[in-house]
């Protein structure tokens, strides 16, 4: 088995898309498996076109187009074997206000939202939109692009005078903005893999984060503290693995996922955000969810990338 | 070159060297800043691994905690992070077309006095200083010289753009007026190559035994191998004619930048350079560069936020272009672009009103190549 990951792209995490991709690449060398790695430009179709029948294409891309289901169209397309989830579960995981009305059912519960495009702000008046707004959605607020999984562009609103900053900030995102009500209590990052009834949860990761846990802090050591496993009693455990578990069923994901969500005062794990390529780097989260488990890092890529095969061939 | 170099002088260039510098390297550089008037031996000048290097010494040398650095608003944001890490103060002086203003830098320096900082030097660009893109007039030169004497601080002159003017033969260098008040810094980077990082610094005899000092705890010596190179350049190259053409070509690439600018995006404002590498824009009421940097850079055309010129992270308003590198048809797709974003932004403005309070978690952009 080969595997081909592709790695950067041109979108805003372009720096993490590259690094997670050499360290994945490292982790499946020292398995022995030859690995190449491409950027997503004009070569990458007369690529895809001539690898061997036992290539795998790992998508690594962070933002669209890696985790918007736009490649994995073109690898559908090109019908090459390919480690994630399919296009069309893809896209509906990366728009979040879409995602939530998929998951947010029974057991899994996620702050209440109401989605806004930067057009209605236009059309009926932005004082207006806002005021009523603030009525039904009292401070604090998060404000963030309705598109996407990582934190560029989110704000986090204490007092009504930020939230019109906080909208221009997102707009230059997105032109959707998703405004939810703020949690607060125990951040954790719940990393999945498998696919369907297999699927299992790997130890969860507590966030302690000094100021907003923002893209600075997510990507650049020394802001955050990381608990593994979180440190959570058996029943808030229990209650963040299973919503990760539905979440990650209910919305068709494949191999792998992180489900970072907030387990708030009352007990409730609130979802927040679905990543279908979670970030591989020395400080994501994943990893370090594979660390903490009886998991070894490279035989789980490896087995990861076997079942992507297994599952083309036996299509 | 650089085989030859190895072939021929691999003994020396492969070895450690001078703690000063190689010595005909630092010979041919007087010959380089006599261009600019300046008349120095040899034995003044300390070769470093890029000016940049050099600017850390000096800065080593000079600041304690607490002391100020007054410079120009904006400054280079390179030397900015260099005494924010030796953690002087900063003070700008705003400049006009002119360059750094004598008059406030007088008013400056005296207000810093009665309030008992201590100043130990102005840090300043005079030539298409970076950002601005302006130079510090003839007239302008002494008197800033004469100021800075009177209230006993040196002038850090930092001169890597002095022979890229477009129109006109160099000015006289600060430090061709005053040897014992002016420390230069001068560098290959923009005339030869960046790669070889090397620049130097002239400096009065008793900074320049502490420059050599800390350069050799630095780094023990700049690289023989480089320095080798670039004497190899200077004596075997029309490095003149070379220069001459940047310009050339720097020139065509202001003028794409200049009428781009003025099809594209008139609700701005900018100067004109005649020299350097940068345009320093004023975005139109309201909008801020540095959130609005995502929306450019998903537009793929980055730029460099005036944030980043000011110390105390001031200067929102304005951005840096510059014009150094793209072909003039990039230069001109690039600010057609920016003109987009900038419409986009300045929409996204009118709808929700002149900025109000920042919210708890400011926009987190990646950054692009700050210097």
């Amino acid at each position: 088995m080969d595997v081909l990951i592709l790695a950067g792209g041109l979108s805003h995490e372009r720096d993490v898309s590259i690094r997670s991709g050499r360290r994945v690449k490292e982790a499946l060398e020292s398995r022995g498996i030859r690995v190449k790695v491409s950027d997503v430009d004009t070569s990458l179709i007369p690529t895809l076109q001539a690898m061997g029948d036992d290539t795998v294409v790992w998508p690594l891309l962070h933002g669209a187009p890696g985790e918007d289901g736009s490649l994995q169209a073109l690898l559908e397309l090109v019908d090459v074997p390919f480690v994630g989830t399919r296009s069309r579960e893809a896209r509906v995981a990366w728009v979040k206000p879409v995602a939530k009305a998929v998951f947010a059912h029974g057991s899994v519960s996620t702050p209440e939202y109401v989605t806004l495009p930067q057009s209605l702000f236009r059309e009926a008046g932005a004082d207006q939109v806002l005021t009523v707004l603030l009525e039904q959605f009292p401070l604090p607020l998060v404000v963030k692009p309705a598109l996407g999984g990582s934190a560029l562009g989110v704000s986090l609103v204490t007092e009504p005078d930020q939230l019109a900053q906080a909208m221009v900030q997102c707009f230059a995102y997105s032109d959707t903005a998703m405004i939810e009500r703020a949690i607060f209590g125990t951040e954790v990052g719940v990393s999945v893999v498998g696919t369907g009834d297999a699927a299992r949860v790997l130890p969860a990761v507590e966030v302690v984060c000094e100021g907003p846990y923002d893209y600075d802090a997510r990507y650049n050591p020394g802001r955050v503290e990381y608990f593994t496993p979180a440190r959570l009693d058996a029943v808030g455990t229990a209650t963040i693995e299973a919503a990760a578990l539905a979440v990650h069923r209910k919305l068709g994901l494949v191999d792998l996922s992180r489900i970072d969500m907030i387990l708030d005062a009352n007990g409730v794990a609130q979802v927040i955000d679905i990543n279908i390529a979670p970030g591989m780097t020395e400080t994501s989260l994943f990893p370090q969810s594979i660390e903490a488990s009886d998991a070894d890092r490279e035989v789980l890529y490896e087995r990861i990338c076997e079942g992507a095969l297994d599952r083309y061939r036996s299509r | 070159m650089m085989r030859r170099l190895i072939v021929e002088q691999g003994d020396t260039a492969l070895q450690y060297g001078s703690g000063q510098g190689h010595e005909g390297l630092r010979e041919q550089i007087t010959e380089v800043m006599a261009l600019e008037g300046i008349h120095a031996h040899a034995d003044d000048v300390v070769v470093t691994t890029g000016s940049q290097q050099a600017l850390d010494l000096v800065t080593t040398i000079f600041i304690n905690p607490g002391d100020v650095v007054v410079a120009e608003a904006p400054s280079y944001v390179g030397a900015l992070g260099v005494f924010r890490a030796h953690e002087a103060e900063v003070v700008h002086v705003p400049m006009d077309e002119n360059g750094l203003i004598p008059s406030v830098l007088e008013s400056t320096l005296e207000r810093l006095k009665a309030e008992g900082k201590r100043v130990k030097f102005l840090y300043t660009v005079p030539n298409y200083h970076n950002p601005g893109g302006v130079t510090l007039s003839l007239e302008r030169r002494p008197q800033v010289l004469e100021i800075c004497r009177r209230f006993g601080i040196l002038v850090l002159e930092d001169n890597p753009y002095g022979l890229l003017g477009f129109d006109r033969e160099p000015l006289p260098a600060m430090r061709s007026m005053d040897k014992e008040g002016v420390i230069y810094l001068g560098s290959f980077s923009k005339t030869f190559a960046p790669g070889f990082r090397v620049g130097w610094a002239v400096a009065p005899h008793g900074v320049r035994e502490k420059l050599v000092l800390a350069a050799e705890s630095s780094i023990l010596c700049p690289s023989n191998a480089s320095q080798m190179a670039i004497s190899s350049y200077l004596a075997h190259s029309d490095w003149q004619g070379q220069i001459k053409k940047f310009r050339e070509q720097y020139r065509e690439r202001r003028d794409a930048m200049i009428e781009a600018l003025e099809e594209y995006m008139p609700a701005a404002t900018w100067n004109v350079p005649d020299g350097g590498f940068y345009v320093w824009i004023k975005l139109p009421e309201g909008l801020d560069a540095k959130s609005m940097l995502p929306r450019a850079v998903t537009a793929r055309v980055a730029y460099v936020p005036g944030t980043a010129f000011f110390f105390d992270g001031s200067g929102s308003d304005h951005m840096r272009l510059s014009f150094c590198y793209p072909t003039p048809e990039r230069i001109r797709e690039g600010v057609r672009r920016l003109a987009g974003v900038v419409d986009a932004e300045m929409e996204t403005v009118r709808i929700f009103g002149p900025r109000g309070a920042r919210p708890t978690t400011t926009v987190q952009s990646p950054s692009p190549d700050l210097a």
